[in-house]
């Protein structure tokens, strides 16, 4: 059923681009004013949630860690999976937004002659590095459109990824990769049981939308070539203020640009956004030192408290009148 | 941690909000013409009605294609001529055909795809006849 609602969803924005591109009042409206309401509200949203997410106090590190805690000198401790200096944090968010360190401990369990075996399972590292990796390029090669003279990275960039010249225009291998990573995690929601069964909407919805855009755009690349002339003085009037309705420009180009600003505008508000959120997780960018310094609750109200001595103030005259022994005098 | 995580979020956004507007920057400091290919060549000038090999929007889109074709059925079939939609026939030769016409290469061919980023590796072996002529 959400899968069901979600094709439609990307169906729906796909036909809904097809309309756009058939109208000229539409068509225009759509190059030429949305990508600044878009990209407004994508900045604008983005700095809100990562804002939100800075003001959350952390009163205190979270110790979930993989590995034995600095201690005692004879006890060997693992500097990085529990860090307790800045620079085994620095390592250990390196290799939590570069290698995707967390999916690596993925395990499976099996049920082997009615006990649970745990092995290791490494294919949702494997294409998720794969899928975000190739996203990454398939992103920075995108800046030939927005580049004027194009930045001499990003064409060496574009000569390694189609470093094979299958074709013309050449493959490029990020292409096949990021389809590759989308169908296996597509499949997976689709195909494991208990997959689908903690599988929601917007899931399915992310998938298909980034699937949407990979798909137009490599039609227009290999099967019906758009004019890149015109998409990319599109693309400068765009980042130069100065916009302009393409000249020359199929379908397919409306809906890779209806799929795209779709995606840019729900990102910061939906699951994507871990794009900001894995730099602010807690359980790994805090130097575990609950044990070596003391972290005192910055909210703890003040507590009224009445000490002893208070007590025997207050109470002096009475307490002696009935005997009691005090302390004072 | 309380006022200190903002030592680190704060730059990390600056990062990003740099990032992301990139091309803006990028565009204020370099200027951005869209490139005028010229289509002023002996050849042209000389043509009755201004035409390519196919229609202007097929050439734009799927030039690259075409060549593709053409070089495949020469090297490997031997068929040299092509017939284009409208029935007139032309020698399949990127040089001897395109640059016959193009001859201004660099007004044209190479605006065209240093604007798009294009850098065909063909001029690795064949000729540019301009060159060879200066
Ligand atoms: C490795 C060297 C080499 C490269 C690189 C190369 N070619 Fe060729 N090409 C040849 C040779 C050799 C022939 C055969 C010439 C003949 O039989 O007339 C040829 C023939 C052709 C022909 C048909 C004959 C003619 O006169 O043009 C075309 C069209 C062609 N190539 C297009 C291209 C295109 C387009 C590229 C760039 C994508 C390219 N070639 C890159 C070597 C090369
Ligand atoms: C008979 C001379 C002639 C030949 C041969 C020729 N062209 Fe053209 N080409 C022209 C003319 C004239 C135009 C302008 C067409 C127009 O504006 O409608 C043109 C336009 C183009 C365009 C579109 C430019 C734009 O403004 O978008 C491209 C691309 C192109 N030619 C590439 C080629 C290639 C590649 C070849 C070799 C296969 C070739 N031409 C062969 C004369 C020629
Ligand atoms: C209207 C702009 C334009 C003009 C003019 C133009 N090209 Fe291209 N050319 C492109 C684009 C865009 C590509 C494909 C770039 C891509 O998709 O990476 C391309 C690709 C090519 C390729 C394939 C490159 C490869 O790596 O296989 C060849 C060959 C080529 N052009 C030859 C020519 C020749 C010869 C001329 C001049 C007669 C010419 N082009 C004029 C825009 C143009």
């Amino acid at each position: 059923m959400n899968l069901l609602l979600s094709f439609v969803a990307v169906f729906v924005i796909a036909f809904l681009s097809w309309a756009i591109a058939a109208g000229t009042t539409a068509s225009s409206v759509l190059t030429m004013y949305v990508p600044y309401i878009v990209f407004a509200v994508f900045l604008g949203g983005f700095v809100y949630r990562i804002v939100k997410w800075a003001k959350a106090p952390v009163p205190f590190r979270i110790p979930t860690t993989c590995g034995q805690q600095k201690g005692l000198p004879w006890i060997k401790n693992n500097p990085v999976e529990n860090p307790a200096g800045p620079w085994g944090v620095i390592g250990r968010m390196a290799e939590e937004i570069f290698l995707f360190r967390s999916l690596f401990r993925n395990t499976d369990v099996k049920m082997i002659d009615g006990r649970p075996v745990y092995g290791s399972a490494k294919w949702l590292w494997f294409f998720g590095l794969m899928f975000h990796g190739s996203l990454l390029v398939v992103a920075l090669r995108h800046l030939r459109f927005f580049t004027e003279p194009i930045l001499p990275c990003v064409n060496f960039l574009a000569g390694l990824d189609g470093f094979f010249e299958i074709g013309a225009p050449a493959l490029y291998l990020s292409d096949a990769a990021l389809l590759a990573g989308l169908t296996y995690l597509f499949l997976r929601r689709v195909v494991l049981p208990q997959m689908r069964y903690i599988s929601l909407l917007t899931d399915y919805f992310a998938l298909l939308l980034i699937a949407g855009i990979a798909v137009t755009g490599l039609l227009m690349r290999h099967f019906f070539p758009v004019d890149l002339l015109s998409v990319k003085s599109t693309v400068i009037g765009w980042v130069t203020f100065t916009p302009v309705v393409p000249e020359q420009a199929g379908v397919l180009l409306y809906m890779h640009l209806g799929f795209v600003f779709v995606l840019m505008a729900w990102l910061p508000w939906s699951k994507l956004m871990h794009l900001g959120g894995i730099f602010m997780s807690p359980t790994r960018n805090l130097i575990n030192n609950n044990r070596s310094q003391r972290h005192i609750n910055p909210w703890n109200a003040p507590v009224k408290v009445h000490t002893y001595e208070e007590y025997e103030d207050e109470f002096c005259d009475k307490m002696k009148a009935v005997g009691l022994p005090v302390e004072k005098e | 941690m309380k006022q200190h995580k903002w030592r680190f979020i704060l730059p990390g956004l600056v990062i990003f909000v740099v990032g992301v507007t990139f091309p803006l920057w990028y565009s204020a400091v370099n200027s951005t013409p869209v490139p005028v290919l010229s289509l002023d060549t002996p050849v042209i000038n000389q043509l009755q009605n201004k035409e390519c090999v196919e229609d202007k929007a097929f050439m734009s889109a799927d030039h690259m294609k075409m060549l593709h074709a053409w070089r495949d059925e020469v090297v490997r079939e031997g068929k040299r001529e092509y017939t284009a939609k409208d029935g007139r026939k032309f020698e399949k030769s990127l040089t001897r055909t395109c640059l016959s016409c193009h001859s201004n290469k660099e007004q044209f061919c190479d605006r065209c795809h240093n604007y798009a980023g294009a850098k065909p590796t063909c001029y690795d072996c064949h000729i540019i006849p301009e060159e060879v002529k200066k």
